[in-house]
């Protein structure tokens, strides 16, 4: 792999470069892998990346059956955070978010991680209390969390509402400075382009259509282009596991939801932070372009259709009008739509399945882009070692059974 | 903003109704007794299929009755409603 | 100023009615009937904007929608419109306009220097670079959001105002050109509800900017006939200005009407969304002329050849004194005929074909024009303003000469607009003779007509549309007895194909995306370094991602990767259209639903007595209540005290009224309140109330609330407040579709009941002397409760108690709310009632320890887990019981419900805080519980808290430590939660 850096941009830029090569190879499956993943988002990506990194396990293949990076990975809001209120659910994302602090020297690759902090607005007592356990529980995981006033919040975001007399005033609310935003396509090819240069096999437009199975244990997968044998599959098919899952002949604990975001024109800078509400419901940051990026709602029926409907986005506009009252003049330029897994305890389920062989990571639900290299690093220590990682055990599937579920609602009540 | 046809109502938008998420998976016979892994399959299992799928809906705003709709996942068309008790209606093929 | 580039007569503009408006702080004047792009290029303005990323100058390029370049900001103040395009912006008197993203000035814009750099700004520059040193990316993230955005935004609140329309009807057509026009007019001849909905001031389409003949009369004749026609049937709906935005499901779509302008002044509203429910649309919204791939294509005074004979056909500006065509396709010659009839000297049509065998070209030469077949332009010169071309022939591109002229009008064909259509599913196939996406099989509920449809021929736009009209109104349930639409529109045989979309390069800039300063090396830098995906190259170079959303250049785009890739355009594929269709204002889209109505706020029947008497209110779920009843300077912790007081001591009375409360009747009643609850009922007497805790199916107490017994199958049920709707729909599900065995009727009562809590030692003494009722600890005993007359309106009184101390719960039927309340107050002034809002409530359920679900109950806690246990029936079965057996909801982890009392008695424990075993600095620290509520009692005269600590109950007595944010780590003791008359003596006064 040739390195990026300013030198390389200069040489191309006079001509005395050599030309920039592929950031990854398009190659042909081979008939047999060790580990196949199935799903080319930035957790399949990352997954292959620290299988080949970490455990010098190289012989794998992703499989994607569009384009990289086109699933929720490019669909999403680009928050990065890891103010969970529970202990396992903490230790998971501030992993990751350790992870996203050195990501772009990691994978040379300019992931645009910018810990810009983050707001979660409360706007009545309730949030404050919630925000309180939140923060409490985060300083004592280590995760650097803060309660402001209301003060506070309004000098740091001069154009939120400052009136008192609306539906939900601002109260206060909690911040975490290490949190941010990134460059949501950049972490799949920077993925791509460092599990490419250690061999990974990224394979575009291949479909899963089957399971192959020698008694409880899988051997590989039927393709859209052909049959591959496979030691291990990791299914990181997000909004898709239910399908896969089906192939391989049980079901989840998932729902598939249509989550729609949109964006704004560009401005120029109006907001230096990420800001997000519960009561209001939305949540914000502006883009190094200038646009305003915005989450909504998820519509409550199941879909996969990668479109939710317009009502959605219409209570994000006036919820954005609400707390930013600047923002009604200014033009929304486009809509889109993800499909989110979606668990009953709004926690994800990384680890092993009934079928031998065969690990699964999904259930995200709204939540999964935070998550990327840390859920790549527990799920490839998992399959590595066929045994759950330390961080990774507290979300097996048994925990439906058993009822130890980590229920995040309160907490993640705006999600994301 | 779908358009749900309403068996005791009619055709009403979407905004009237209450999601009830998949129809027709039952409590295990005599629960009570049932293993936790077959309670979690009751629980929290579901089929979440990319294509047709029976599903419960409230028409919260209006006659507040429940009903089941077929309807596609990816087209989000709707085939058919019934009532409680109707025989089920087949899946489009 | 003079309007110098005004022709002396044409168009559709109002001569007679000048406006004078402002650019850049110049005045100009214009026309009614002027867009600002059209009055700007009236007196000779081009230069209008800065590009995105190089700060190059830009002009105006096209005519609507399309327009990638001349995006301005409009307004002053708190009425600013950033990023407004000129060309869709109507002018009217005094508007004010101002270029953007450029500094000191438009001419000279320091920005610039950006271009310069080009050439180390490729396309995914910023991945490979700005990796550091450390942390360095903070200060190169500053820089590079500075120079990024485009407009601004207003500083103050907009003063305009937005509705929200909703509309039904059988035929929505979008688009009143031809092909739209002919569509409603036969839809609505079927007698079917038709709406059409344009974005223009006026209907016509492409007819207003082209002179054609329908019926052997000007096109735009039979435009004013059917438009005629169209306003007097009664079932025809007709939206100017009004665009649409986007399809959504099952013929829902999303349109926005501007609001006519007034001079001075607003508008009632500015925009108004309409949400239409078509069963049948019919999408004919036209098509959008592209340009060409040459070098030095984004030169002021370059501009869609369309465009160029709209200004002059429908506004009367020449937007040139010498014009160059360039294209590759018979269409535009219409341009270099129209401007030549305008007066307009063009020197000369460049085709980029070598064979020119249509009609259109030959007509060109019989007028006399200087035609140059296998032509391209390969090269601009001037720098604000474009002074000639560099012509050449394709197939010896250095063989340059130099025309001077000062407009270049190009083409490349035109690319349907197929917006609408792929968000309704639609899957568009690719037509290689007009290079252009064409739809393939129609969605549900939508027909594409004219030229949307790649029917570019006048004829076939009419007869198409007409067609997709008999059609809808056909499926809509309506058929065309009327004598079929004829309209003949002869035009020279036009053909339609088109050829090259690029001239010879010769290494200067070549613009695909104009806005974002997309070229064609960087699409292929994207495609050298894998981004093969079409999805990849957009994202990578940001083509087609800016205001304009690839409008004009996205099919430019797929064809230049289609040649880097070797593959055909459909194998690389296109990117998705997603809403909107155009930009749409956030004041659009929230409508009302914004300020006074963002939410509803429900209010109690009492809210204006609240109100009246100084309450605080605080929001709970819908509602808002009265959190205290602070005296004139009292702080709410010391009215809280006040009214905490006087409920222990005296009497206070509290607006309970947001309880939610279900009738429940049925022979089945009794049974079914025993499957919901987890404690039995069917055991209550008649007369009797009881305390309720559900469960969902996952064994989580869900809601908890006083249930009674009004007959033997009549039950009042309530619920917690923020509860009532999900409960409701909840128990609805269990009776209707897998208890049909039981008969029993629910109905949601919440907002016909008005209820006033009567507390406090003196609760009998004021509602004695106001009721009919035997209030008697014998007659009516804790937990009984009773009908009868309260200040002479019905009422029923429960004898529950939220305070441990003697409680009335009167329950009134609504409109006597207010009534009632002011009878208590009254009676109760002797003994010095206190109104008392939900702080002292809770305060006052803390010192007793009852919990408040959403408190002590985050959807992890079972009964067991609050003590309540003995709650739990083994007798008979309900709502998740199954699940209690679980592993996980038993042993020495679980969390259970115990007081704390701080070893300082002073202390109020912040409620949240997390709980230690014992003190550490070690992080992550093992934390066994939290603070769930905590209050400084004003009975006990300390603080008190409830929590949730691992094992609790076990742990009666120890010492456990909160560490405070940014404070002292805190000893505090496990203690029982009931603080307050754990014996129970004081419920009966």
């Amino acid at each position: 792999m040739k390195r990026y850096s300013f030198v390389q941009l200069l040489r191309n830029a006079i001509g005395l470069g050599d030309g920039w090569q592929q950031a990854w190879r398009s190659p042909e499956p081979k008939p047999s892998y060790d580990v196949v993943i199935v799903g080319g988002g930035g957790h399949g990506l990352a997954t292959a990346y620290y299988l080949a990194k970490n455990h010098g396990v190289r012989n794998v293949a992703v499989l994607e059956k569009g384009w990289i990076g086109g699933g929720n990975t490019g669909r999403n809001t680009t928050v990065v955070r890891s103010n969970y209120l529970w202990d396992e659910s903490a230790a998971i994302y501030e992993h990751s978010l350790k992870l996203w602090e050195g990501l772009t020297q990691e994978l040379n690759f300019n992931v645009m991680f910018s810990q810009r902090n983050l707001v979660m607005l409360a706007h009545t007592e309730h949030e404050m209390i919630e925000a309180s356990r939140r923060v409490h529980a985060n300083r004592l995981n280590g995760i650097d969390a803060e309660i402001w006033s209301r003060e506070q919040t309004l000098a740091f975001i001069p154009i939120l509402n400052k009136s008192m007399n609306i539906r939900y005033p601002v109260m206060g609310g909690s911040a975490q400075p290490r949190a941010g935003i990134a460059r949501h396509d950049a972490v799949a090819w920077g993925f791509a382009r460092g599990a490419d240069a250690l061999g990974v096999d990224i394979i575009q437009n291949c479909e899963v259509i089957g399971v192959r199975r020698e008694g409880s244990r899988i051997v590989g997968l039927d393709t859209t282009r052909g049959a591959i044998d496979a030691k291990k599959v990791a299914f990181v098919a997000a909004g898709h596991s239910s399908v896969l899952a089906s192939l391989a002949g049980f079901r989840l604990p998932i729902e598939s939801h249509p989550l729609q975001a949109m964006v704004s024109e560009p401005i120029k800078p109006v907001l230096d932070t990420v800001v997000m509400s519960g009561a209001v419901h939305a949540y914000v940051s502006q883009s190094d372009k200038g646009e305003l990026v915005m989450g909504a709602g998820i519509d409550a029926f199941n879909s996969y259709a990668q479109r939710g409907s317009l009502p959605i986005l219409e209570d994000l506009a006036s919820a954005m009008v609400e707390l930013f009252p600047i923002v009604s003049r200014l033009k929304i330029l486009r809509s889109w739509g993800g499909i989110v897994d979606v668990c009953p305890d709004a926690s994800p389920i990384i680890g092993r399945t009934p079928v031998d062989g065969l690990f699964i990571n999904c259930g995200w639900g709204t939540g999964g882009f935070k998550a990327t290299p840390g859920s790549g690093w527990v799920l490839a220590d998992t399959i590595a070692n066929d045994r759950p990682h330390a961080l990774a055990a507290p979300f097996s599937m048994e925990r439906f059974a058993s009822g130890r579920l980590i229920d995040e609602h309160g907490a993640a009540a705006v999600a994301h | 903003m779908l358009l749900i046809p309403c068996p005791y109502c009619g055709e009403r938008t979407e905004s009237e109704f209450r999601y009830g998420g998949e129809a027709h998976f039952r409590r295990p016979e005599n629960h009570l007794e049932a293993t936790d892994e077959a309670w979690a399959d009751y629980l929290f299992m579901r089929k979440n299929p990319k294509g047709w799928h029976r599903e419960r809906w409230m028409h919260i705003a209006g006659c507040k009755r429940w009903f089941y709709v077929v309807r596609h996942t990816v087209t989000h068309r709707i085939s058919s409603v019934y009532k409680v008790g109707d025989p089920l209606p087949d899946l489009p093929s | 100023m003079t309007q110098d580039f005004r022709l002396a007569k044409g168009g559709r503009i109002d001569r007679e009615k000048p406006l004078r408006f402002l650019f850049d702080g110049h005045a100009y004047d214009g026309f009614a009937g002027d867009t600002l792009a059209s009055a700007l290029l009236a007196n000779g303005i081009h230069l209008v904007a800065r590009s995105f990323k190089y700060h190059r100058p830009r002009g105006i390029y096209g005519l609507g929608v399309e327009e990638p370049n001349a995006l301005v900001e409009t307004g002053i103040g708190a009425a600013i419109e950033p990023n407004a395009r000129a060309t869709t912006v109507e002018l009217s008197d005094g508007l004010i306009a101002n270029s953007q993203n450029r500094w000191p000035s438009l001419r000279f814009d320091l920005g610039a220097v950006a271009d310069l750099a080009s050439p180390l700004l490729s396309a995914g520059f910023y991945y490979k670079t700005f990796m550091g040193p450390g942390n360095a990316w903070k200060l190169y993230e500053w820089m590079i959001r500075r120079a990024a955005g485009v407009g601004r935004a207003p500083e103050q609140p907009d003063p305009d105002r937005y509705e929200h329309s909703f509309a039904h009807c059988d035929v929505l057509v979008v688009g009143a050109g031809p092909a739209g026009l002919a569509a409603a007019l036969a839809a609505g001849r079927a007698g079917a509800r038709v709406m059409l909905v344009d974005e223009q001031v006026e209907p016509g389409g492409q007819l207003l900017n082209t002179a054609y003949t329908i019926n052997g009369r000007p096109a735009t004749d039979w435009v004013a006939d059917a438009t005629a026609e169209l306003d007097r049937m009664d079932e025809v709906r007709r939206l100017q200005r009004t665009l649409a935005l986007g399809v959504y499901d099952h013929g829902y779509v999303a349109c926005v009407e501007r609001a006519v302008p007034v001079p001075e002044g607003r508008t009632r509203w500015r925009e108004r969304m309409w949400h239409v429910r078509a069963k049948e649309i019919v999408v004919a919204s036209g098509a959008i002329e592209r340009p060409l791939i040459h070098d030095g294509n984004d030169r002021p005074g370059t501009m869609l050849a369309s465009a160029a004979r709209a200004y002059a056909n429908r506004y009367g500006v020449a937007v040139g004194k010498r014009a160059v065509v360039f294209a590759n396709n018979d269409d535009a010659y219409r341009t270099a005929l129209d401007l030549a009839d305008s007066g307009i000297e063009v020197a000369g049509i460049l085709d980029l074909r070598h064979d020119l065998t249509g009609a259109m070209p030959a007509l060109a030469r019989e007028k006399g024009l200087r035609v140059l077949a296998g032509h391209a332009v390969v090269g601009t010169r001037g720098r604000t303003r474009l002074k000639a071309v560099e012509a050449a022939p394709v197939d010896d591109p250095s063989n340059r000469q130099i025309i001077e002229c000062d407009l270049l009008a190009v083409s490349g064909g035109w690319n349907p607009a197929l917006h609408l259509y792929a968000h309704a599913g639609g899957k568009a196939s690719y037509d290689a003779a007009l290079a252009a996406f064409v739809p393939g099989s129609s969605p549900e509920r939508m027909t594409v007509a004219g030229s949307a449809a790649g029917e570019f021929a006048l004829a076939h736009c009419l007869s198409g549309g007409a067609r997709a009209g008999v059609e809808a109104a056909k499926r809509a349930g309506f058929s065309a007895t009327q004598p079929a639409l004829v309209l003949e529109a002869p035009e020279p045989n036009a053909d339609t194909r088109v050829g090259p979309l690029s001239a010879p390069n010769r290494g200067g800039k070549r613009f695909i995306d104009l806005h974002n300063d997309v070229t064609e090396k960087d699409l292929r830098l994207a495609a050298q370094e894998g981004y093969r995906s079409v999805e990849h190259a957009k994202r990578y170079t940001t083509m087609g991602m800016g205001p304009d959303q690839g409008k004009t250049g996205n099919i430019l785009g797929l064809n230049v990767l289609s040649d880097a890739l070797g593959q055909a355009v459909p194998q690389v594929g296109t990117t998705t259209f997603r809403p909107p269709y155009h930009p749409v204002s956030f004041g659009a889209l929230a409508g009302r639903e914004v300020h006074d109505l963002f939410l509803p706020t429900r209010k109690t029947p009492m809210d204006s007595w609240h109100e009246e008497n100084g309450a605080l209110f605080e929001p709970v779920g819908q509602w808002r209540r009265a959190k205290a009843y602070p005296k004139p300077g009292e702080s709410l912790h010391a009215a809280a005290e006040r009214e905490v007081k006087a409920a222990r001591e005296s009497v206070g009375l509290f607006d309970a009224s947001t309880l939610g409360k279900i009738d429940v009747r049925g022979p089945g009643a009794a049974q079914f309140l025993d499957r919901i609850y987890c404690n039995t009922f069917s055991t209550l007497k008649p007369g009797n109330a009881r305390y309720g805790l559900m469960l969902g199916e996952d064994g989580m107490v869900k809601d908890d609330g006083v249930t009674a017994r009004l007959g033997p199958d009549h039950f009042h049920l309530t619920t917690t407040t923020g509860g009532a709707a999900s409960v409701y729909v909840w128990l609805e599900d269990w009776l209707q579709t897998e208890w049909l065995d039981l008969e029993v009727y629910l109905t949601s009562v919440t907002e016909q009941w008005a209820v006033a809590t009567l507390s406090g030692p003196k609760a009998r003494q004021v509602l004695g002397p106001l009721t009919d009722v035997d209030l008697s600890t014998a007659a009516f005993p804790f937990m009984a409760f009773r009908e009868g007359r309260v200040a002479n309106i019905p009422a029923r009184i429960f004898r529950v108690s939220f305070s441990g101390d003697l409680s009335y719960e009167i329950n009134v039927p609504a409109r006597h709310g207010l009534a009632l309340w002011q009878a208590l107050m009254e009676s109760g002034r002797p003994h010095g009632i206190t109104p008392y809002g939900t702080e002292a409530l809770h305060i006052l359920r803390a010192e007793k320890g009852y919990i408040v679900v959403g408190h002590e109950t985050d959807g992890t806690i079972t009964p067991h887990d609050l003590g309540y246990g003995g709650m739990v029936s083994t007798k008979k079965d309900f709502l998740g019981r199954r699940s209690l057996g679980r592993a996980g909801m038993t042993g020495p982890d679980r969390k259970h419900l115990v007081g704390l009392l701080s070893k300082d008695p002073a202390r109020v424990l912040p409620m949240g805080a997390q709980i230690l075993e014992r003190p550490t600095e070690a992080r992550p620290a093992p934390m066994i519980g939290h603070v769930s509520s905590s209050y400084m009692s004003p009975t006990m005269k300390r603080g008190i808290a409830m929590a949730l600590i691992k094992n609790g109950r076990e742990r009666l007595g120890q010492t456990v430590y909160l560490p405070l944010l940014d404070g002292p780590t805190v000893a505090a003791e496990i203690v029982s939660p009931v603080f307050y008359d754990p014996e129970n003596a004081r419920r009966d006064g």
